[in-house]
């Protein structure tokens, strides 16, 4: 049935290039009617939209303002909770702490879900309390909801935690010197960037040589049956989702679409590649390991 | 496109369509062309939903009305998702009266830009827009703007719904009844029996859950008889162009639509709403008003 529909898009969008609707975009225009700027003027994705590129940060921040304090509630409610399992077999797959201490970066980590579980992870399997995890995001709400959070744990007022507002592109560098940690992490943050090469550069300057760069994102989904199924619940149901939950449409809307502006799998792992990483081998169980089909993606690289 | 095109060529494809309902998509086969179902808005603000979204939306909307009654956006949602046939069945009402009919031709809009309440204050005691701004000021509101229909297809039909919400403070002024939770109830009993719209069926049916027993057994003994009586034997309030009767008299225009004052209301403090806006329209207005 989704290669039947398939073709019949893709001979609808040869018959007709401008005039073809997808079903996805409920309150904006299709990709190809959208303005296009001047050539000038570098733009990027917003979404579906296009935008240049200097306004991505502000619409982003707007987007995580509204979210922030129902971002828990509708991570829950969005996955079903399966977002904590692909939490938990990220860092598990991290294996923080084995090798003694880790100095960890956290970035895009707002609410602290990442940052939790590593600090967990080496106090229960290795008895290491000298991990320490610096959570950093461009979004000040975001960072408050996380601070409240760590409040309840036993890692308020230690060294372990700390938090800091910046941006991932462009980390201070009095702040966060090179060669500085052994273990970066980026969980669900990395598509709301600007520039994703911009990241990868300056995860590899703050790593250590021999230090992980692990990332978790949402990502393509290959299978035909299971991809419209999951095309189906995202564009019908989590923006109707955040509607009542969160009262805010459009930032869920947001979400869903630039999940599908992400690159793919193989991109991605080149993209990591250019910035100077050592990853595995280009398939699903090497540089990559797809969770759930594909929904969401854990890329690893080392830097070499 | 124009709005009338778009929901003609919904109704053809709906006509001329396959379903392909694994897909929630329905195909429509035209010559040299096939494209899917059109999801392009219909008019600023509309979110198009399908039967089964619609669905979602009406229940999770009741249960957060229920939950958290301060969220506005939730208890209009719910209006729009039930309201179904009930919205034709008003713009039918209204297409049948001339008064209707020019409504529906100049679609006025009632919110604090459009309603100038200076004007209205200098209106003789005992017309229709004296009391009017009588009664925001005695319950403390504003002709603010409501939230805009987003769920409904037809933009004619979103205006129906648009203009019973915007009117909804007119019906309270008409009626005499202020803001507070048991005359909502009533006058929402008035508005199922006039209008027949089933959120205002709903509201009424749950509404008075929230209440003390003691209100709840004033509101089924005295008002809900009034607001039954009344509201059914009424013309329907849908087609009365309010705008245009400000100097019309109160006891007068209550003869003429068939309404009756209900028993005596609880008049409370008025909320702290309008005084902002009166302290701003005194300032702009300045002295001699």
């Amino acid at each position: 049935m989704q290669t039947v529909s398939r073709s019949i898009r893709l001979s609808a969008r040869r018959a007709l290039p401008t005039a073809v609707l997808t079903r996805k975009n409920h309150t904006q225009n299709s990709p190809q009617q959208t303005q296009q700027p001047e050539p000038s003027i570098r733009t990027t994705s917003f979404g579906y939209k296009t935008v240049p590129e200097e306004s991505k940060e502000s619409l982003v921040k707007n987007v995580f303002d509204s979210v922030a304090s129902s971002y828990d509630l509708m991570n829950d409610a969005s996955s079903l909770g399966v977002h904590r399992l692909w939490k938990d077999t990220f860092v598990s797959g991290l294996k923080p702490g084995r090798k003694g201490a880790v100095r960890c970066i956290d970035v895009a980590g707002g609410t602290g879900d990442i940052a939790l579980r590593i600090l967990d992870h080496a106090r229960e399997n290795y008895a290491d309390r000298e991990s320490s995890v610096e959570v950093v995001d461009i979004n000040a709400q975001m960072l408050k909801e996380g601070f409240r959070r760590f409040k309840k744990t036993m890692y308020h007022n230690t060294p372990q935690i700390s938090f800091h507002e910046a941006n991932a592109q462009a980390l201070p560098e009095a702040q966060f010197t090179d060669n500085t940690y052994d273990l970066y992490t980026i969980a669900f943050g990395i598509r709301n960037c600007t520039s994703i090469p911009a990241v990868l550069k300056e995860a590899h300057r703050v790593l250590k040589p021999g230090g992980t760069f692990a990332c978790l994102e949402f990502s393509k989904v290959n299978n035909p049956l299971l991809s419209s199924l999951y095309d189906q619940y995202s564009f019908s149901m989590i923006p109707l989702l955040g509607t009542i939950l969160a009262g805010d449409r459009d930032s869920y809307q947001y979400l869903v679409e630039s999940i599908r502006k992400f690159p793919s799998q193989p991109d991605f792992c080149k993209m990591i590649q250019e910035a100077g990483f050592a990853t595995g081998e280009e398939h699903d169980g090497g540089a990559w390991t797809d969770l759930w089909g594909g929904i969401a993606c854990v890329h690893k690289g080392v830097k070499v | 496109m124009s709005p009338c095109l778009i929901s003609s060529s919904r109704i053809i494809s709906r006509r001329a369509c396959r379903h392909a309902p694994s897909l929630g998509v329905t195909i429509v086969r035209r010559p040299h062309q096939t494209r899917f179902i059109n999801t392009q808005p219909a008019y600023p603000g509309h979110i198009p939903l399908n039967r089964f979204e619609n669905a979602v939306l009406a229940v999770g909307s009741a249960v957060m009305s229920l939950a958290d009654p301060r969220r506005g956006d939730m208890v209009a949602a719910l209006g729009e998702t039930t309201a179904g046939p009930s919205l034709p069945r008003l713009r039918d009402i209204m297409l049948d009266s001339s008064e209707g009919r020019k409504i529906l031709k100049d679609r006025p809009k009632v919110n604090s830009q459009t309603v100038d309440l200076r004007k209205l204050a200098q209106y003789p005691e005992g017309t229709f827009g004296r009391a009017y701004i009588t009664w925001l000021e005695r319950c403390g509101v504003t002709p603010d703007t409501r939230e805009p229909v987003h769920y409904i297809a037809d933009p004619e039909l979103a205006y129906v719904m648009q203009r019973y919400r915007e009117c909804h403070d007119f019906y309270h002024c008409i009626c005499s009844l202020p803001v507070n939770v048991e005359s909502e109830l009533a006058l929402k009993y008035f508005e199922f029996a006039n209008l027949g719209l089933p959120m205002a069926a709903l509201s009424a049916a749950f509404g008075h859950l929230r209440l003390s027993s003691k209100k709840r057994n004033r509101l089924f003994s005295e008002y809900v008889p009034w607001a039954l009586k009344c509201g059914g034997s009424a013309r329907s309030l849908i087609t009365v162009y309010w705008e245009e009767r400000w100097g019309q008299d109160v006891e007068e225009l209550k003869a003429e639509l068939g309404i009756w004052d209900p028993p005596e209301a609880k008049w409370s403090k008025p909320l702290s709403e309008a005084k902002a806006a009166a302290a701003k329209w005194q300032q702009e207005s300045g002295p001699g008003v």
